[in-house]
């Protein structure tokens, strides 16, 4: 395989095209997509980058195929990835729900747009619970919330190494902003940082002249309860084996803080500045941000909480989906001082998380609007 | 069946097979391990097979089996195939899964030309979820949401997928209708059927099969129905697609 990236350069370029240069990167062998605002970029930069290198895409009929045909590609041991949004996350949860039961690693980046329904093109981070809980199953999936281009390459690199080692479906999930805006990167060869190929192997059997194997069959149907329990409990046992070594966040503060401001992607950016300006003029406020978004990093967020009083404000572009899982990650200790700046559908700047979090009534207000 | 008769590539782990007494699926896939017997195709075979009555062939055969979801074998068996070319890829599915749920994956493969071999159980209900209206239902067949028969005037005609697929596939893809009712024509179809994928065309067999259960047929009428209503309506034999015909 040619090298792609063969040492480290700064390049100014999209979100989008900084996902398929890292699925590159990666080593990723095949992308499989079908068109929907606004992660179509993908798909174009990969359709002009990969073949050359000789890496596969196909654009499919559906989301539906889409999510399969990259199943039937991971199954035969290769690398393979989808890129989605909106509706079309919600099509993929079929093919997703699959991958969970039988333990496929797929890699699927989610550019979120406005929902329900068709709403906008542009942007939202209304996708966290699909992404996170979507199927009709357990959630038993690995989301990494990005906030910059830098994450993009580096959690888009990382998904595919995860998703492999865990054997759990992995998301990159982002959004419109992310997808669409430009910024500054540093990409890089994983190798020359001591990250190796991708861990892949066939799931079913490659070509197999001469060989004796035993008999390998996959099902995903079971004929009673307790066949698939015992199923379901093994994948829950490995789950929460492997979440400790999975959970990431960003922290940024200190004990005796008065209120804990949390949000993730690209709000988490805007919160960040928010609590540094606001830090500067001498307000004791934290930040915490996750990352990974399953599994959540509860006890890192119980630990902020205890450090703020157990004041928190969550800002989302979302009317509660991050709120959610802070509720239920606090909620062995409770949630003193709850409050929420959820902005469904739209964006959240620095200057209004500022703002809420000086005056608490503005919040109320602007919810009653 | 005798272990003679037997095809070779059949798991005997999992045999008796869990198909229904009088359930042509059993046919359906003697004739494939014949087939592939015959082939010496055992070695790079994949075998997937969809939700419905399909589901149950999930560890049918030595080589590799899975089940996907319903509709959905055709989709990840061109993924597979196109990851990995060396393979030869069967999807295994029943007219609701081929021809409802799942036609957008059928026609959209069939056009492109995916190298797949797609075998495609045709018995005329949705027997696994108890006897509903396919879209291969006959006119005037009752079933549990036809129970006064199926009306043309509110559910149209039976679906032909063979002669609908004629039209839209590169002029050397292969496309037939076999039966149970001959099961040594049927694996001549199905060998065919992988020797196109390995020259690296669509390739698509439909099966009459039976399903009495449904049907609540005894031996003679479930025989008839098959010999008789099917395949007036769905008559067996090669179809030409029409780009071959054309040129």
């Amino acid at each position: 395989m040619a090298k792609v990236i063969t040492e480290e350069y700064r390049d100014f370029i999209t979100g989008n095209e900084t996902v398929a240069r890292a699925a590159l990167a990666a080593g990723a062998d095949y992308m499989f997509g079908y068109p929907i605002t606004p992660q179509n970029e993908i798909m174009h930069h990969w359709r002009r980058l990969a073949p050359p290198q000789g890496r596969g895409f196909l654009q499919t009929e559906d989301e539906l195929s889409a999510g399969f045909a990259t199943l039937g590609a991971i199954i035969s041991g290769k690398a393979a990835f989808s890129a989605t949004a909106g509706p079309g996350t919600v099509l993929f949860q079929e093919p997703l729900t699959m991958a969970e039961m039988m333990r496929l690693p797929v890699v699927v980046v989610v550019q979120q747009r406005g929902g329900p329904s068709t709403a906008t093109v542009i942007y939202s981070q209304q996708e966290l619970t699909l992404t996170c809980f979507g199927g009709n199953g357990e959630g038993l999936r690995l989301v990494y919330s990005t906030c910059s281009h830098q994450e993009l390459y580096d959690y888009t690199i990382k998904a595919f190494h995860n998703a492999w080692r865990y054997r759990f479906p992995t998301f990159v999930l982002g959004d419109g902003y992310q997808a669409k805006m430009r910024e500054a990167l540093q990409l890089y060869d994983p190798r020359q940082r001591g990250i190796g190929p991708i861990p892949t192997e066939p799931i079913l059997g490659s070509v197999r002249a001469g060989e004796k194997e035993p008999l390998v069959h996959l099902r995903n149907s079971f004929s009673v309860e307790e066949e698939l329990g015992e199923v379901l409990e093994r994948h829950l046992a490995d789950y929460a084996r492997a979440a400790p070594a999975l959970v990431e966040h960003e922290f940024y503060g200190e004990e005796g803080g008065e209120l804990l401001v949390v949000a993730h992607g690209i709000v988490g950016r805007a919160a960040r500045q928010a609590v540094q300006e606001l830090r500067l003029s001498g307000r004791r406020i934290n930040f915490f941000r996750p990352i990974s978004l399953r599994p959540f990093p509860e006890k890192a967020l119980r630990r902020a909480l205890q450090q703020s009083g157990g004041a928190v404000l969550v800002a989302e572009s979302a009317e509660g989906q991050l709120g959610n899982l802070v509720r239920l990650a606090a909620s062995e200790e409770g949630l003193p001082d709850y409050r929420s700046f959820y902005r469904p559908g739209v964006g959240i700047t620095a200057e209004e998380i500022k703002e809420a979090v000086l005056n608490e009534r503005a919040v109320d207000a602007a919810l009653l609007e | 069946m005798s272990e003679l008769s037997m095809p070779r590539c059949w798991n005997k782990e999992s045999k008796p097979h869990r198909f229904c007494p009088g359930c042509g699926h059993g046919l359906v896939l003697k004739a494939l391990g014949l087939a592939v017997d015959e082939l010496g195709l055992a070695e790079r075979l994949i075998f997937a097979c969809d939700i419905g009555c399909s589901l149950l062939a999930w560890d049918f055969f030595t080589f590799p089996c899975m089940q996907t979801h319903h509709g959905r074998t055709i989709p990840v068996m061109v993924g597979l195939k196109r990851a990995s070319p060396d393979l030869v890829a069967v999807a295994y599915m029943g007219d609701g899964g081929g021809y409802a749920i799942g036609l957008q994956h059928l026609i959209s493969s069939a056009q492109r030309n995916d190298p797949v071999t797609t075998i495609l159980v045709n018995n005329t209900v949705y027997a696994m979820t108890g006897g509903q209206m396919a879209p291969t239902t006959l006119p005037g067949q009752k079933t549990e949401t036809t129970p006064f028969g199926r009306d043309e005037a509110g559910t149209g005609r039976p679906f032909k997928g063979p002669e609908t697929l004629a039209a839209v596939v590169h002029p050397q893809a292969y496309l037939s209708r076999g039966t149970v009712a001959r099961v040594p024509r049927l694996k001549k179809m199905i060998q065919k059927a992988l020797e196109r994928q390995l020259q690296g065309h669509f390739a698509f067999v439909e099966a009459l099969s039976t399903c009495p259960v449904n049907w609540r047929t005894n031996a003679a009428a479930t025989w008839s129905f098959l010999e008789q209503e099917m395949s007036s309506y769905y008559p067996p034999g090669e179809v030409a697609p029409a780009a071959r015909r054309e040129a």
